[in-house]
């Protein structure tokens, strides 16, 4: 299968490329600090004592919502700027020529360096999200409510990201296209924010920002699915009021709906499908 | 089918500049074709377009019989692009694989590693892409070509990276996809190597097709040229009756006379008196001729 042999050859140049070791150092000084950050948290600054468990279940929810975004920047970036240069760097190259000069179509090229991206995204998102869960179970004893779920939609929104990234590097030059992804999902982020900050408010138009940047780029509500997963349900349960209702960047009020959950896979399948068909008109 | 590549009326403009404009020529199979013509002719946007890589605003090209917008056609085809690069990270050895894979070849790994051989790679072969020199990529990139047992090669200026060694090596390689009987089209600026192993010349010149044909039919026939002294009228009789003759101070040229019959010409001189100091057999030069036709064209 030639898509197949596309999928082993992105992860083979992502494993070849200073990507991977960027990646893996930026992940290893995450994690330690969370771990640093998790310790002196239950046996300093507290006291044990001084927290009820519910409080520390809520702080620690919060806290791995913060290092897990953390991770989710990290494979963002990571992808986004592999996806760049693994489509629009080979055109401008030259290394396509060859490449597509042999009895294969561009979309099985672009598909096959997808799914390669998506693997090397949701691997690096598993094991370093695994490696978050077990630091904070040593630490504080506390593990997510539905850790596989939470990973699973945190690979997703990798996913959409990278499918965005190579939207934009068959239009744009490779390194832009990573910088205007990553750009893209900051913002994003930042508008679920003020969302966010709106629902709790009650103010519907500012709450709109929020959804409609959910809807048009997915990767902040896969982000909100994937906090509610990680996070303790019965600790939030006891804070009512505006804070939990969404006033709260490391908190999420609600989980993910299906029909979320069909636009995004749609929209990553519209997107993909865009790239392919704006690839295949492109003169080399 | 007879033709390796037949395209036909292509066209292409890229904004406001016209780069080709109504290109129509074919390659048979089994025919070394060169193609000439000066930078900006268009050479390169042809051979983008007869492989699937660009896409013409108009005209028509099939590729071993097939439409060029079906991907099947290109699977017996080796590409060397102008702009060689081949993926960095991986070995040449990798590069090799991953093509014999793409074209769906079953070539076993020997013959891979001879073609690394026949570039002069064979001892580079589990070294990264990435360290290589430029001449070492464009070797790489011939390997490519033709590694996949193709039924047309597509060379486009083989040799611009390559050393004197290097340059020699395409030659032979060529003679020997000649022997072979695969198509080839090459581009290249190097005439004496295109006068050398080309059938047929095609001539671009701002986008169009200036001139074509075989040699022959391009050169015209041989030539002598004579550096001769005490000529009298009965030696130019003689000269003449050989051919074509003209003449410039002591240097006289037969034109259109066949090769054997010039020891003949030679003795008949002597005899008559004629003090013959050199004798060059020869022909226009298609250096001279492209010249020639693109000095015509402006
Ligand atoms: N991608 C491109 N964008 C804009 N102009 C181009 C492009 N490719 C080629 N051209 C133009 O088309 C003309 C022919 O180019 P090319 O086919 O590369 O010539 P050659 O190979 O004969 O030197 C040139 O004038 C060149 O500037
Ligand atoms: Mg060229």
């Amino acid at each position: 299968m030639i898509v197949l042999t596309f999928a082993a050859l992105t992860l083979r140049e992502a494993a070849r490329r200073k990507v991977l070791r960027a990646l893996a150092v930026l992940t290893v000084v995450l994690l330690a600090l969370s771990a640093w950050g998790f310790h002196t948290l239950v046996t300093r600054e507290f006291d044990g004592a001084l927290l009820t468990s519910g409080e520390l279940r809520l702080i620690a929810s919060q806290l791995l919502n913060l290092v897990m975004f953390g991770l989710s920047l990290i494979a963002a970036l990571g992808t986004a700027f592999l996806a760049g240069p693994t489509v629009a760097g080979e055109m401008e190259s030259g290394a396509a020529l060859a490449i597509l000069a042999r009895p294969i179509r561009r979309s099985t090229v672009l598909a096959g360096k997808w799914l390669g991206l998506v693997a090397f995204g949701g691997g690096f998102v598993a094991l370093a999200g695994l490696a978050q869960f077990v630091i904070v179970y040593a630490t504080t004893g506390y593990w997510p409510s539905d850790p596989v779920t939470g990973l699973a939609l945190l690979a997703f929104q990798t996913a959409v990201l990278l499918t965005l990234g190579l939207l934009f590097s068959t239009l744009i030059s490779p390194m832009a296209s990573g910088v205007v992804a990553v750009g893209l999902f900051g913002a994003t982020w930042i508008a679920g924010v003020v969302g966010g900050v709106g629902r709790g408010l009650g103010n519907d138009s500012v709450a709109a920002v929020g959804t409609v940047s959910q809807v048009l780029l997915p990767t902040d509500g896969l982000w909100r699915g994937a906090m509610y997963a990680f996070q303790d349900p019965a600790a939030l349960l006891g804070f009512g009021g505006p804070a939990v209702k969404g006033g709260f960047p490391f908190l999420s009020d609600a989980p993910l709906t299906w029909a979320y959950l069909a636009w995004t896979i749609a929209w990553t399948a519209l997107v993909l499908g865009l790239a392919a068909l704006l690839l295949r008109r492109r003169d080399l | 089918m007879t033709n390796a590549v037949w395209t036909s009326g292509l066209r292409k403009r890229y904004r406001k500049r016209t780069a080709v404009d109504g290109v129509s020529f074919a390659v048979a199979r089994g025919e070394v074709l060169g193609l000439l013509g000066p930078n900006g002719a268009g050479k390169t946007t042809v051979i983008k377009m007869m492989l699937g890589l660009v896409r013409p605003d108009a005209g028509e090209v099939m590729l071993l019989g097939r439409p060029v917008t079906d991907p099947r056609a290109r699977a017996k085809v080796g590409y060397l692009p102008e702009l060689f690069r081949y993926q960095p990270w991986l070995t040449a050895r990798e590069v090799l694989d991953l093509h014999v894979r793409l074209a769906g070849a079953g070539v076993p790994e020997k013959e891979r590693h001879d073609t690394l051989g026949l570039v002069g790679l064979a001892d580079r072969a589990g070294d990264r892409v990435g360290g290589f020199s430029k001449g070492m990529q464009q070797r790489l990139g011939l390997a490519v070509a033709l590694v996949a047992r193709p039924e047309f090669v597509v060379l486009d200026e083989p040799t611009s990276a390559l050393d004197p060694v290097g340059r020699a090596d395409v030659r032979d390689i060529l003679l020997s996809l000649k022997e072979r009987g695969v198509a080839v089209l090459l581009n290249s600026h190097l005439i004496g190597e295109v006068e050398r192993v080309c059938d047929r010349v095609v001539i671009l010149d701002r986008g169009r097709v200036a001139a074509s044909g075989t040699l022959a039919e391009l050169l015209g026939g041989r030539e002598v040229r004579l550096r001769l002294e005490k000529v009298t009228s009965e030696a130019e009789e003689r000269l003449r009756s050989a051919g074509p003759l003209s003449r410039d101070g002591d240097l006289f040229t037969v034109a259109e006379l066949e090769a054997d019959v010039v020891p003949d010409l030679v003795a008949d001189l002597v005899e008559l008196g004629v003090r013959v100091h050199s004798v060059e057999p020869g022909r226009v030069s298609l250096e001279d001729r492209l010249l020639d036709i693109l000095g015509s064209e402006r």
